[in-house]
């Protein structure tokens, strides 16, 4: 065997020693030293990042038999996915800090670890069963998490209703991978796409909707959404926060790699109209009930649910455009919704206030946290000149470049619903800065660590739209490909 | 020349502007004076080592010195905006003659301005005005934007400046805020230059859609030669394309090119405040009265004649344009002064006055032609610029001492005012003189080169323009009469005798009133000519004096001086000839004195035209439809989100239910759909 495949994997590996010296140092330092683990944990994390910028990329390699791929893509995708860790990290280590934290902060960080490594290898496989095996070790570990508060009811139940729907749908998600490979004979994604050829078998279209299905399950894609709600308000914030970007990023990148590698063929006949669907659904859906919300986390859920959405119209794009459009909408909307779940947190962990009538007035007691708040809302919305405003214009962009009368429909609805997310975001910056009633929070001093996760969050949703920097890299990513757009450009590019 | 100077020239008063606007109120009232006026100090000297360079050292980026030919010389050009390989908006620092001697014009009087206002921004006990930190905030905006405006290299980068420089005319016009007129005055001058820049706009878009360029050295480099207009190498393929192609896209009658040109100098027109554009600047007077001097006396009104010649060799290739620069100016030359003639408040009649001077300029461009006296008009349309700013500047500072002292703006209530305050008595009559083109003072000589090079061009506009010179000595000399002598000062019981004003004030007034008597010896027939040539082999003090056509220098004297004797005789003392003269003339009097109701038919237009028969149909549509679609779109939501609430139940095995139904669903119906 050739030990040299390892070095394709070495952002996996770092990331196991990180791991497991977050674990040993938990299990083996005095008791005193364990006061530290948070910082110890962040600031490992962080040399991670840092050396995964730099030295991450060992360009387009593919080992194990072609079950694990790498090239610069996935690297990148990975690398945003550690910036969005490394911000849930710096935001949460007040929280893991707390008095009734004392005995289990290495967990924290060690489970949170563990489905980064699922997500890693969601990204990164080539190969179903290794896909499997990233989808369970980043979906079951979570539950543990979402219990955390475990004096708090609501943490339980929603770490049941979690664990009871990812099982039924990695059930489902199974059974379709069965149809698959009853078909094929295979589980390598090149070649399912060899063996499907052009004919449309209807197994392999209800295998397609339960592989779907399961995918759909983390990103949260409606009809498959239903437990985010109440998994969102139960969890601890930080989990919450955790849950809503970095899982939804991994997810919906590895969604692009099996849809293009494995069915991309069937594009425009089957899984187009499927994602059709559920885009529309899930945007208006997950706008319809934000409306309604009184309670801030599971607002932002119903948001997140609406912007993975969004999100979606990268893929349904299936070209090198869509896939670099994808990237950025998802490294800003890490940016904004941490910004919100950011002062979300800061004030819970204060005053333990979750709900939308406690923010009236904040303008007045916190201008600093209701600024970065109404930041945030500006760039979920969508507004210029910050950058969800141009993470939405990129991702429409791509969109309408697929050129088909039905994508200008789908791009016209999700504009609609832009109008309407308008007006729950909005509402949330009113109850700051318009609502006359006493304002319900005091003034107070956030932690350094807060305020120093939301200074990164702020300064990141200015820069990413106005400094074209981190566009252009991403897009540089993309660039060498030949015009026109196509499918094989996207391939190429995800390597 | 290093980018170095140039870039601290531009840098240093938006800096000013940035830290006076930010942390201005942290400072002290004096503190923010000295510091402002300190910082245009060094921006003035700066820009004097720029101008002394580009001028005098021979250096080979300069000038053509076998040629005796002055060369545009672009100090750095920076890729600002990069859209496609064709269009890229660039700003950078262009130095030629015409952008030389702005920076030396717009930085003194600048300089001049933040000074003087150290004095006149407090009153009579020392008491700052409110906002005095955002004064000089703005007035280091206003420097900003006129430097970034006249060295830009290419026309976009003049046109952001262009609107910058207005938007900060606004903010210093609306400087008294919670004063009505103040607003109306500011907002009027905002919607009517804003108007006429829209006209720049299409003009821009035009030229450049044709000429595939933005950049002035692609379109500035032409040649004559035995009479015949050469395009040389160095100009743009569209330009060349456009004037050797026989199939110039033509446009209602006239080529592109006409079209291109007249819409940009529509865009002069309205900050030049040509007729019939003019009408913002006599309300701008509701400002400060340095800032009437600083911005619409010397600087940024003339930036309308700046851009006719930046854009000179293009407005050559087609003369028709140039006679429309022409008529518009003559005749608003003749329509200010007529005015000026009849105002009460002093700043209106200095206000009018600019805007005939100005059109003195325009029309001295119009009637270049390269064949009679080497293109004499260019040269003298840019030396009536920089002499006309200087006394200009000087007269609006005595306005504003005098306005200082007594409280009031209308001469009424001044009067015999020689004997209280003589500094100020000196130099507003030095500035009076030079304005009226007596010699040896500046206004003489380059109002001569004017009525020199509209003669070669046409006589009965010779006679026109003459006659508005013989009307400007006559109200300049108007007004001084009626400031300074006719009877005696009332002072007020109570109130101390008006008097001269502190050396802030007092010291600008001398230094300009000093430049306004010999700035008329600058050799500017070697240092500005329409295509860099210089026309004199060697120049001395008196070269000027020497090149004069004394046929036309005596006659323009002539008419001064009779301007000026009837203004003595009708206004030095108290007596009845006005009064009979308004009788003798009352239908003239009174169009003169509303301005020809110019201001009316604009109410009418805006009013009853534009707000009645445009406006209100498209308020209706906006409230009912567009409202109402938006309404319906919230109110059928709103049902919606109400009605679908049930989907969130809570409990689990629901949300099982449905992710299978859905699972299920989505595959046999698109398997159904394909088959």
């Amino acid at each position: 065997m050739d030990y040299s495949q390892f070095l394709a994997m070495r952002q996996e590996i770092a990331l196991l020693v990180v791991f497991l010296l977050v674990f040993l140092y938990d299990t083996f330092m005095p008791k005193k030293a364990l006061a530290a683990t948070a910082s110890f944990s962040t600031v490992l994390f962080g040399l991670f990042t840092v050396a995964s910028f730099l030295w991450g990329n060992p360009g387009e390699v593919s080992a194990f038999a072609g079950m694990y791929q790498t090239s610069a893509t996935c690297v990148a995708i990975k690398n945003i996915l550690n910036v969005g860790v490394l911000i849930v990290l710096i935001q949460s280590c007040r929280w893991v800090n707390g008095e009734f934290m004392s005995i289990r902060r290495g967990e924290f960080y060690e489970l949170l670890l563990v489905t980064l490594f699922g997500m890693y290898l969601m990204i990164s496989a080539r190969h179903f069963l290794v896909f499997l095996i990233g989808l369970e070790s980043a979906s079951l570990p979570l539950a543990a998490m979402v219990a955390f508060d475990k004096n708090r009811y609501e943490s339980h139940e929603a770490a049941i209703k979690y664990m009871l729907t990812a099982v039924f749908s990695s059930a489902v998600f199974m059974m379709g991978l069965s149809f698959v490979y009853g078909l094929t004979g295979t589980l390598y994604f090149s070649e399912i796409a060899l063996q499907l050829g052009n004919d449309i078998d209807p197994l392999l279209v209800v295998a397609l909707a339960f592989v779907i299905s399961g995918v759909g399950f983390k990103l949260s894609l409606v009809p498959f959404h239903l437990w985010t709600a109440d998994v969102y308000q139960g969890a601890p914030t930080s989990v919450t926060s955790y849950f809503s970007v970095i899982s939804k990023g991994a997810a919906a990148f590895a969604f692009l790699v099996i849809l293009v590698q494995a069915f991309g063929t069937f594009y425009s006949t089957v899984w187009e109209w499927m994602l059709y669907a559920l885009i529309i659904l899930t945007i208006t859906i997950g706008n319809l009930f934000a409306i309604r919300q009184t309670n801030m986390k599971r607002f932002l859920a119903f948001s997140s649910i609406s912007q993975a959405g969004y999100i979606m119209l990268g893929v349904v794009a299936c070209n090198a455009h869509g896939l670099e459009s994808m990237m950025y909408y998802i490294l800003v909307y890490i940016f904004s919704n941490l910004a919100a779940f950011g002062v979300i947190g800061a004030i819970e962990n204060q005053t333990g206030k979750v709900l939308m009538t406690d923010y009236n007035g904040l303008s007045k007691t916190n201008p600093w946290l209701a600024f970065s708040m109404m930041l945030a809302m500006f760039s979920l919305a969508g507004i210029p000149p910050f950058a969800g405003f141009f993470s939405k214009f990129f991702i429409f962009n791509a969109a309408i470049s697929q050129g088909s009368i039905a994508i200008y429909i789908l791009v016209l609805i999700a504009l609609i619903n832009t109008i309407v997310s308008l007006y729950y975001y909005l509402l949330v910056v009113k109850a700051m800065y318009i609502s006359p009633e006493e304002p319900q929070i005091a003034t107070f001093r956030s932690a350094c660590t807060e305020r120093l996760g939301l200074w990164i969050c702020v300064s990141g949703i200015i820069a990413l739209g106005i400094v074209r920097f981190f566009y252009d890299s991403i897009n540089a990513l993309g660039a060498g490909l030949n015009a026109p757009d196509t499918i094989t450009n996207l391939l190429n590019m995800i390597g | 020349m290093q980018p170095v100077i140039p870039i601290i020239i531009l840098a240093l008063p938006l800096a000013m502007f940035l830290f006076l606007g930010l942390c201005g109120h942290k400072l002290s009232h004096r503190m923010a004076g000295i510091l402002g006026t300190a910082g245009m100090g060094v921006t003035m000297t700066l820009a004097y080592i720029t101008a002394f360079t580009y001028f005098f050292s021979g250096s080979p980026e300069f000038i053509d010195a076998d040629a005796h030919t002055r060369l545009q010389a672009v100090i750095f050009n920076y890729d600002w905006l990069a859209f496609t390989p064709q269009l890229v908006i660039r700003l950078g620092f262009l130095l030629d003659p015409i952008s030389a001697l702005l920076l030396v014009v717009i930085t003194t009087i600048s300089f001049m301005v933040h000074l003087y206002s150290n004095g006149y921004m407090r009153d009579h006990h020392g008491v700052w005005e409110k906002g005095f930190q955002r004064f000089y905030a703005f007035l280091s905006l206003f420097s900003f934007s006129m430097l970034g405006l006249v060295v830009a290299t290419n026309i976009f980068q003049m046109y952001i400046f262009w609107e910058l420089v207005g938007a900060s005319s606004y903010l210093l016009i609306g400087f008294y805020y919670t004063k009505p007129s103040a607003v109306s005055a500011s907002k009027k001058a905002f919607i009517v230059t804003r108007f006429a820049d829209l006209g720049f706009l299409l003009g821009i878009l035009v030229l450049s859609f044709y000429t595939g360029t933005f950049n002035f050295t692609d379109f500035t480099s032409t040649e004559v030669a035995d009479g015949v207009y050469q395009i040389s190498e160095t100009t743009s393929a569209g330009i060349r394309d456009l004037i050797a192609n026989s199939t110039v896209p033509m446009f209602m009658g006239a080529s592109v090119l006409t079209w291109a040109l007249v819409l940009i100098f529509i865009g002069g027109m309205g900050k030049s405040a040509m007729l019939p554009l003019h009408i913002w600047l006599p309300d701008a007077m509701e400002g400060p009265t340095p800032v009437s001097a600083l911005i619409h006396a010397a600087t940024m009104v003339v930036a309308g004649v700046y851009l006719v010649a930046r854009l000179f060799p293009l407005y050559l290739m087609e003369p028709a344009a140039l006679d429309i620069v022409v008529v518009v100016g003559a005749l608003t030359a003749l329509y200010a002064a007529m005015v000026a003639c009849t105002q009460l408040d002093i700043k209106r009649v200095l206000a009018f006055s600019t805007i005939s001077q100005i059109a003195f300029m325009m029309v001295s461009l119009g009637v270049t032609r390269p064949e009679f006296h080497h293109g004499v008009g260019y040269m003298a349309g840019m030396f009536h610029l920089f002499t006309h700013a200087m006394f200009k500047a000087l007269l609006f500072l005595c306005a504003g001492a005098l306005i200082h002292a007594i409280g009031s703006n209308n001469y009424t209530d001044m009067h015999g005012l020689r004997k209280y305050m003589p500094i100020t008595h000196i130099t507003f009559l030095i500035g009076c003189l030079a304005i009226a083109g007596i010699i040896p003072f500046a206004g003489f000589f380059s109002k001569d080169e004017i009525l020199t090079a509209t003669m070669g061009y046409s006589t009965v506009w010779y006679i026109w323009m003459s006659l508005v010179a013989g009307l400007t000595a006559f109200y300049m000399f108007r007004l001084y009469y009626l400031i300074f002598w006719w009877k005696e000062h009332k002072v007020h019981e109570g109130h101390p005798a008006p008097h001269d004003q502190p050396w802030t004030m007092t010291l600008p007034l001398v230094i300009l009133a000093a430049i306004s008597c010999v700035a008329g010896f600058v050799p500017m027939g070697n240092l500005v000519t329409w295509n860099g040539h210089e026309m004199f082999d060697n120049v001395n003090f008196f070269t000027n004096l020497s090149a004069l056509n004394w046929q036309v220098a005596g006659m323009s004297l002539a008419i001064a001086i009779v301007g000026i004797l009837v203004a003595t005789v009708m206004y030095r003392k108290e007596n009845r000839y006005p009064q009979m003269m308004k009788q003798a003339l009352p239908r003239l009097w009174d169009w003169c004195f509303h301005r020809f109701y110019w201001d009316e038919l604009y109410q009418f237009i805006t009013h009853k035209i534009i707000f009645g028969c445009i406006s209100k149909p498209i308020a209706w549509f906006d409230r009912n439809v567009v409202d109402g679609t938006m309404n319906a779109m919230a109110f059928v939501t709103q049902r919606l989100s109400f009605a679908i609430r049930g989907l969130q139940s809570g409990n689990v095995q629901f949300y099982v239910w449905m992710y299978l139904i859905g699972a299920l669903l989505l595959g046999l119906i698109t398997a159904i759909c394909l088959i």
